[in-house]
């Protein structure tokens, strides 16, 4: 063998490097510019308009007065219900499904149509819960029957993540626990979830902020728009920030644009608080699990 | 649908010692392909048996069965029997934890739980609800897994900490907390150098007062060093792998009864 026998192609193939990387960044730089203007954008127009007492006034016709407390407080609710739902529910098929299912065409088909039910549109999960929560089972427009709708919406989101984050726990240590005669339940719960609790909880959380950013099923299911008082119980009406903000963009006075402007504000901040949660949480859980 | 088997001229001789494992007719299948095929032999009590044979030719899977580990992987089947004094493993009323509870197992990597060093050993005796004195216990067997005056002023600290060597040990120890009757090795030297080597191989010559040793190896030395008795497995064209010679060790590598065997063990074959 010598060196006459190859062709290296230096030249050629660093500048192919080179060429993706910069493919790269401009994709990267589109998307960022895109946001920092739409970001820029929102708040310039609503800056005004946010205030302490924006935050803790109830909506109102006059515009100057009307505030986000009812629709926050109310996706602050729909937020803790949704998680207190879907969460346990989700982890629990996923841990079924990944670790103690057999293989057979049942599990494939379910596996199919969870793929299929995560990308449903949410309109199609709101006439959903319109029919069997709001109708059936007679829980009218309340806190619960959104709640629940939008379990439903998130609830294939969470399953796929925690399945992809039991599957990537290291066969091994399944080995090693039931070689030492722990039964299937105890593996799963000593070594297998711990391990995947930081890939569980990252899906759960992403799922949720989806949630909270949801409006269409809200509305199919009859969420008001114009609410003056905080939900006192699972069976009270109630609003959230998308809908509210949905509600002020409609209206013709520009003083309720502005208010629109504002709440995208206030929910764009309880987005990014989740999705630094969420980051938070993975980088603290995987430095105490290692393998 | 039948397989008309090459049907191997077998060499195979019972051990005169008392028997820990009898294997009958033991097929293992993953999916539509059969990995091993009508294997029989007997394992004797406080010996040590080495599995050996080329890549491919199922001595991993053959391990695997005796403590039902191919229960967990989906698509797998076995047939046959593997009994335990009067137990058949495959019995339908056999419980796999239980047989899992006495017949340890050791990996080929060593893969401690992300614990501290006292937990990797108490596990066991914890999921298995031990009434005695854990500590005790679990002193014990560090001991003897000749680890204990390494690790015991830090059984507090994490098991990972350890070297590749001690932490397959501590992977032994926490194997024979449990008191098993019957041990299983599945290459348990490869991902060590040469002298930890010698130190684990050491402790399998001890524990094989105590224990039944089952070790697959690659390693030609490394079985006719420590084992009492060796079983050859072939794979032919269909890939499946069959019981080619069984024989105490001595006999095995210096009168090979069968040419495939010879050519193997010579290093022309594998």
């Amino acid at each position: 063998m010598t060196e006459r026998e190859f062709d290296p192609r230096l030249p050629l193939r660093k500048r192919l490097g080179m060429l993706f990387g910069l493919l790269g960044a401009v994709a990267i730089a589109i998307g960022l510019v895109t946001l920092g203007v739409l970001i820029a954008d929102v708040i310039h127009d609503g800056w005004r308009a946010l205030s302490w007492d924006f935050l803790t006034s109830y909506p109102s016709r006059r515009p100057e007065q009307a505030g986000i407390l009812s629709a926050l407080v109310g996706s602050f609710y729909i937020l803790i219900l949704v998680a207190l739902i879907a969460f346990p529910l989700g982890v629990a098929a996923a841990i079924y499904l990944e670790e103690f299912a057999p293989q057979n065409r049942l599990t494939a088909t379910i596996e199919i149509n969870l793929s299929n039910l995560a990308a449903v549109p949410s309109i199609v999960y709101g006439l959903l819960g319109l029919g069997v929560f709001v109708r059936s089972f007679m829980l009218g427009r309340s806190l619960l029957a959104g709640a629940l709708t939008l379990s439903l919406l998130v609830l294939p989101i969470i399953i796929i993540a925690s399945r992809e984050a039991l599957r990537a726990v290291p066969p091994s240590i399944r080995e090693a626990g039931l070689a030492l005669g722990a039964s299937q339940w105890q593996t799963v719960r000593l070594f297998v979830l711990p391990a995947a609790w930081p890939g569980i909880l990252t899906g759960t959380i992403l799922a949720l902020a989806r949630a909270i950013g949801e409006t269409a099923p809200l509305i199919t299911i009859g969420a008001l728009t114009y609410v003056a008082f905080t939900p006192q119980s699972l069976f009270d009406p109630f609003t959230v920030l998308p809908i509210q903000i949905f509600n002020w963009i409609s209206r013709p006075q520009p003083a309720f644009h502005e208010r629109a402007a504002a709440g995208i504000i206030v929910l764009l901040a309880v987005l990014l608080l989740f999705n630094g949660l969420a980051i938070f949480l993975r980088a603290r859980l995987q430095r105490r699990i290692r393998f | 649908m039948t397989i008309t088997s090459p049907n191997p001229a077998r060499h195979i001789v019972q051990p005169a010692e008392p028997a820990a494992l009898r294997i009958e007719r033991l097929n293992v299948w993953y999916g539509k392909h059969q990995a091993i095929r009508d294997v029989s032999f007997t394992i004797p009590a406080r010996r040590i048996t080495a599995i050996i044979g080329p890549s491919g030719c199922g001595k991993s899977t053959l391990l695997r069965a005796i403590n039902r580990m191919h229960d967990l992987t989906r698509d797998a089947r076995v047939e046959g029997s593997i009994y335990r004094g009067e137990i058949d493993l495959y019995a339908p009323t056999t419980d796999p934890v239980w047989v899992r509870r006495h017949i340890g197992m050791i990996f080929q990597k060593p893969n401690p739980f992300p614990k501290s060093i006292f937990e990797n050993v108490a596990f066991g005796l914890r999921v298995n609800g031990y009434r005695g004195d854990i500590a005790a216990r679990v002193e014990e067997a560090l001991r003897k897994a000749a680890l204990w005056d390494e690790v015991k002023d830090k059984l507090q600290q994490n098991a990972l900490a350890l070297s590749g060597g001690q932490q397959q040990r501590l992977c032994i120890a926490r194997a024979i907390a449990l008191e098993p009757d019957i041990l299983l090795m599945d290459e348990p030297c490869s991902a060590l150098d040469p002298v930890t080597t010698i130190r684990i191989e050491d402790l399998m010559i001890e524990l094989a007062h105590t224990y039944t040793i089952v070790i697959v190896t690659h390693n030609m030395q490394q079985a006719s060093r420590v084992s009492h008795y060796t079983a050859f497995l072939l794979a032919g064209e269909d890939r499946t792998g069959e019981l080619i010679e069984y024989a105490p060790t001595r006999e095995l590598f210096l009168r090979p009864r069968d040419r495939r065997t010879e050519d193997y063990i010579t290093g022309r074959i594998g």
